[in-house]
């Protein structure tokens, strides 16, 4: 851990409550660019990150300092993630209804000629966006996790707190349920 | 249409995107007011106040069963009677044994 942190934190658990701002100024690029993966709209993310830090403040004192402070407070940030995708599952769009034209013509690009079809499209992160909404909130951390920020099973063991063996199989589980949705979403005509 | 293909670039494409890092103005400060204007759980007070609950519960229920041994209206006396007549009852033929032998 870093000495300032340190110093920060110490001074924070006893009494210094503002020796916290220079740890929010310092970590909440992190905790956005986190909550900014599984909310869409920016009052769900802004809420998320607000839960983040009010409980690493009220879980300051369990802050052991084995660890970089960071990798503590990204725990927290992705449990918290974990806890707003399934406090909002119902809200889950149900199917792929009504592409855009953009995104119709980036399938329709991809089909005819898949190399033309550009990973940097606005149209691509769009359809990527629709395609993990649909997953279940455990499938879509893992492969948000697994092949978007492309950790290794024992990271994400440690950041969500389950166990390697069960990590192991929620990733299958999600590459699966990834499978079913790309079919779906995937119009008829193509296939 | 290959699907495990389409898969693949769709995560590409995610990979692509990152999402932004940017944290909207005086949100630090926004915090901060929020975590000063909670009130300052103190576990120590928290503990205490407990314990005093659990001391008066204590209390009560020990008066309660002072109250149920010493007053007169509990079933002290009918108890003894009834464990008297119990043993009359099965001590009756030892009594009887040692008047015929």
């Amino acid at each position: 851990m870093e000495s300032l942190d340190a110093d920060l934190i110490g001074a924070v658990l006893n009494g210094d409550t503002a020796s916290f701002e220079p740890l929010i100024t310092k970590y909440s690029p992190r905790v956005f660019a986190t909550a900014r993966r599984y909310a869409r709209r920016e009052s769900e993310v802004e809420d998320i990150a607000q839960e983040v830090w009010t409980k690493a403040f009220q879980k300051l004192a369990s802050f052991r300092g084995e660890a970089p402070f960071e990798h503590w407070l990204m725990r927290l940030a992705v449990r918290t993630c974990y806890d707003f995708l399934r406090a909002h599952q119902r809200n889950r769009e149900t199917a792929f209804t009504e592409l855009t034209g953009p995104e119709t013509d980036w399938l329709d690009r991809f089909v005819a000629q898949p190399d033309d079809a550009s990973e940097k499209a606005e149209a691509a992160r769009a359809l990527v966006g629709r395609l993990l909404e649909q997953l279940s909130p455990a499938a879509r951390l893992v492969i948000t996790l697994l092949e978007i920020e492309e950790r290794s099973v024992k990271e994400i063991s440690q950041l969500t707190g389950w166990s390697v063996p069960l990590v192991k199989v929620r990733a299958f589980r999600a590459r699966a349920e990834m499978r079913k949705c790309v079919a779906k979403m995937a119009p008829e005509k193509y296939m | 249409m290959n699907l495990v293909d389409l898969q693949k670039k769709l995560l590409n494409a995610a990979r692509a995107h990152p999402p932004s890092d940017a944290v909207p103005y005086a949100f630090e400060q926004r915090i901060m007011a929020r975590l000063r204007a909670r009130p300052v759980e103190d576990a120590a007070l928290w503990w205490g106040r407990a314990l005093w609950r659990a001391a008066g519960a204590c209390v009560a229920v020990s008066l309660l069963l002072g109250v149920w041994i010493y007053l007169p209206f509990n079933a002290t006396a009918s108890d003894s009677s009834f464990s008297q007549e119990l043993e009359q009852t099965m001590l009756a033929a030892v009594d009887d044994t040692d008047e015929t032998w």
